[in-house]
């Protein structure tokens, strides 16, 4: 089925496209964000497909016990055996990914004390763990965009939502919920991340809802601006008038105005939420140890300085991502500015 | 006479688009005032604006002509030269009062920047020259007022002191563009003999933009009539008005809505009587939320709407006309009694009022800002009855096409959106939106006065065929008399939030009791009678 659209959004189309910059940092960004989500596949240490004695299997899919492979122990076989690797080569092949190690893989075989420069084994040198940073920059890029995504997508959420109640009611509504807002935003994140992370034991989902509960607040600003200008639109008291209920109002004929304001801020908060993340990951308060995370890779960087290939990596990586979103935001921002045509 | 201004084979068009205005010729000579009159998109304001360049360099081109002031073309000379022609020999007074002065500064400073602009007068000696201007365009108590802020004064005075900025250099040609469209009746007469007088005191020439008729007759020497950026016409006012040539002068000429409502069936009951109905806004609270100061808008009104025939409410802005409907909508919260067909309405929640909302209906003003942009004209005329009528859903297509067919709109364009449509068909389509719940009563909240005359008349006969077709009461508030007296059957004068008078809308028109009422229907129908004794 093709999707009709209005005119409006056709122009909003072209403005984007119009945008060059941005149109292909958005591509670019998509694609990047599409290689990482099959991480696995890239970067793992096991390999893709094994042929065995005339058998395929898929020690990606499903663990192989090493009793499979002549060995003697019931648990997942370590490919890395020399033993197994030339059992498996004699009797069929093995196809690895590109690069032969997960985030967490420790390379033991290291010819030189970790970190280990760039080689032909490990393309970004290792970590001061053994950890391959190639591996661990694709995982941690995903886990980076995942959360910012998550994070990006919870707080417009909730934002629009306040904001929507704040400027329809008004008066008192509106009143209470902005003094609220400014006592709520004059609390100091940091330390409450630092005191929660001493309490409990941060992980993914912790993170998230700390977070999400000071984020929030970024969009409930133009949100309400736009629903206390909204609710005095002829059509908007043409709707009251015709016996509409206030929560049909709001959806459909307050909120897609404020929609534009929310998807011009979105890549920004997208960004912002990234770095957030790598920051606090960077200060030791972010995602548990042994996650692969930027943030975790700077702080190596910082305190290996004899080894610049990871504090470039993480550079490297970090600049490319926010560089490629900040350009799309930019190109949003173009696309729904109506004095643009 | 000499030619002041001349403008031959003018041409404008924005970007690669069409031309807006196309080979127009027009001259105005010293000292006299030419009308140029037109619908709504007819070019009148760009060919206006392009006379100082006033439109944006980026995006305007002009094809083809010249505009020449005294044998000098405007559309070469530097930006040099023109600024010294801005203000100090053209000047230009706009149509809205509201934006056109600048809110952060005083009236002594708007008059002040164009003394020390082109005159190089400051200090004491501009402040004469301020109180000197302000006396000439009739501000009471001039020395007071030049501290004011542009919100510190009224539309009539805010217009004044828009044309005390034009005249501060005494310019030789004074472009008003529309000068009078957003005030009411007996300010727009006011500001028009102002004008009118300054303009025989300094010896000026005026180009006057309107659209409506009315005034020009009255006001101009000769007029120049554009259709779509074309010029059709033009001539002496005399001649143009006994002895139209173009069809399109003819149509604007006739456009003049009729002079009495259609008759309605005898003895019918009431069907709406309001009691003692009272609106209060308040200004100011106490942190406790006590309410500190009001503004009574209205105050006390009472009155009854026949079925099938239609209440007027006439007032200048401010007298609580729109109020009263929102009010009996419960857009807005009031005290006393509303019964539609003898239920009590007023003490209703909105929860307990929503079915009723069906029998009661508004068309509002603004045809651009009542229909959500966002939706197809099949889904804003759909949208009630998803409400009201939810359980017939396979009959609400049928429904939707007889309400477009009822208001003169082809059933086929309901897929399309509201910017496909002009003003006029746009507020079809409002009409239609109340139309389809089959309403008892319609509120018309100004539902003309955004539209040009001609497509105000097509508006008035078809509210006129509606009523008589389908027997609907309306409430018909408008400030245009001439409108509200070919549809009222009674009629409401407000000021002030009271009701000044209240009765037959023919006895009232024939002889108004009250001096506030006499006042309003002569400066409103001074025109028009002038039109009918010539």
């Amino acid at each position: 089925m093709r999707i009709t659209l209005s005119p409006i959004q056709r122009r909003r189309l072209q403005n984007f496209r119009a945008n060059r910059r941005g149109y292909w940092s958005l591509w670019l960004f998509l694609i990047l964000f599409g290689l990482s989500l099959m991480a696995e596949l890239i970067a793992n240490d096991s390999p893709l497909v094994i042929s065995y004695q005339g058998e395929l299997y898929f020690p990606i899919v499903q663990p192989i016990s090493d009793e499979t492979f002549g060995g003697f122990l019931p648990t997942e076989a370590d490919y890395r055996d020399p033993f197994i690797a030339s059992e498996i080569n004699d009797n069929g092949w093995i196809l690895w990914p590109p690069i032969p190690f997960s985030y967490n893989t420790i390379n033991y075989n290291l010819n030189v004390p970790s970190p280990a420069p760039p080689s032909a084994v490990n393309w970004l040198g290792t970590d001061d763990q053994g950890r391959d940073v190639a591996a661990r920059v694709i995982y941690g890029f995903r886990l980076s965009v995942l959360f910012g995504l998550t994070l990006t997508i919870a707080s417009c959420i909730v934002g629009v939502i306040v904001g929507a109640i704040q400027g329809y009611y008004g008066g008192k509504t509106d009143l209470l919920g902005q003094r609220f807002i400014e006592i709520w935003s004059g609390l100091p994140v940091l330390y409450l991340l630092i005191i929660l992370s001493s309490i409990v034991q941060p992980n993914f989902w912790w993170l998230l809802g700390i977070m999400l509960m000071f984020s929030w607040m970024g969009l409930v600003d133009v949100v309400r601006a736009e629903f206390l200008r909204a609710r005095n639109f002829e059509y908007v008291k043409a709707a009251r008038a015709l016996g509409l209920g206030n929560r049909k109002i709001m959806f459909r004929h307050i909120l897609p105005n404020a929609m534009v304001a929310t998807l011009t801020f979105m890549p920004f908060i997208l960004t912002g939420a990234i770095t957030a993340l790598t920051s606090l990951d960077f200060l030791g308060f972010g995602l548990p140890s042994g996650s692969p995370s930027l943030g975790e890779l700077i702080a190596q960087g910082k305190a290996n300085l004899h080894a610049p290939w990871l504090g470039i990596s993480s550079f490297v990586s970090l600049s490319v991502m926010l560089t490629l979103l900040v350009f799309v935001g930019e190109a949003v921002r173009d696309a729904f500015d109506p004095r643009k045509n | 006479m000499s030619d002041l201004l001349q403008i031959s084979e003018l041409s404008v068009c924005f970007g690669q688009g069409p031309r807006v205005v196309d080979s127009l010729s027009i001259s105005i000579q010293e000292g006299e005032t030419l009308a140029l009159v037109g619908e709504s998109g007819s070019g009148k304001s760009v060919s206006a604006l392009s006379v100082l360049r006033l439109l944006d360099e980026r995006h305007v081109r002009y094809p083809t002509g010249e505009i020449r002031f005294r044998g000098e073309n405007l559309l070469t000379v530097s930006d040099k030269r023109l600024r010294q022609i801005r203000g100090q020999k053209i000047s230009m007074i706009f149509q809205e009062p509201m934006t056109s002065l600048n809110p952060l500064h005083t009236v002594e400073k708007q008059i002040g920047e164009t003394l020390a602009l082109h005159r190089g007068m400051r200090g004491p000696q501009a402040r004469e020259r301020c109180l000197e201007l302000l006396a000439l365009v009739g501000i009471p108590n001039p020395e007071s007022r030049l501290g004011s802020y542009p919100h510190q004064l009224s539309g009539g005075q805010k217009q004044r002191v828009m044309i005390a900025m034009a005249l501060a250099n005494e310019p030789d040609l004074m472009i008003a563009d529309e000068p009078t469209t957003a005030l009411d009746v007996t300010v727009q007469k006011q500001v028009l003999e102002l004008l009118q007088e300054l303009q025989q005191k300094m010896g000026m020439a005026i180009l006057l933009i309107t659209h409506d008729l009315s005034i020009v007759r009255r006001y101009a020497d000769r007029v120049a009539v554009m259709e779509k950026g074309k010029l059709v016409e033009q001539g002496n006012t005399q001649r143009l008005f006994e002895s139209p040539q173009h069809p399109y002068t003819r149509m604007l000429l006739d456009a003049e809505p009729p002079a009495a409502p259609a008759t309605s069936p005898e003895g019918q009951e009431a069907l709406l009587q309001v009691t003692d109905l009272d609106v209060r806004f308040t200004t100011q609270k106490t942190l406790f939320g006590k309410v500190k100061a009001s503004f009574h808008a209205v105050r006390a009104v009472s009155f009854d709407v026949t079925k099938g025939q239609t209440l007027g409410i006439v007032g200048e802005s401010g007298s609580g006309k729109t109020t009263i409907g929102h009010a009996l909508l419960k857009l807005t919260a009031s005290t006393g009694s509303i019964k539609l067909s003898g239920q009590e309405l007023a003490t209703l929640n909105q929860k307990q009022f929503r079915p009723w909302r069906r029998r009661i209906q508004i068309v509002f003003q603004d045809p651009f800002g009542s229909l959500n942009p966002r939706m197809s004209i099949a889904e804003v005329i759909e949208e009630g009855l998803t409400i009201h009528d939810a359980d017939n859903l396979a009959n609400h297509e049928h429904k939707v096409i007889q309400a477009l067919k009822d208001v003169g709109l082809d059933p086929d364009s309901r897929h399309r959106y509201p910017h496909e449509f002009s003003g006029g068909q746009r507020q079809r389509i409002a009409i239609a939106r109340a139309l389809v719940l089959q309403p008892d009563l319609i509120v018309l909240d100004e539902p003309t006065s955004a539209l040009d005359r001609t497509v105000q008349k097509q508006v008035i006969q078809l509210l006129r065929d509606i009523q008589t077709r389908y027997g609907l009461s309306y409430i018909f508030i408008s400030h245009d008399l001439s409108v509200v007296r070919a549809l009222s059957h009674k009629l409401l004068v407000l000021q002030n939030g009271s009701i000044v008078e209240y009765g037959n809308a023919a006895d009232i028109f024939q002889a108004p009791q009250k001096a506030y009422t006499q006042e309003l229907l002569s400066a409103a129908l001074f025109y028009q009678n002038n039109t009918t004794t010539n």
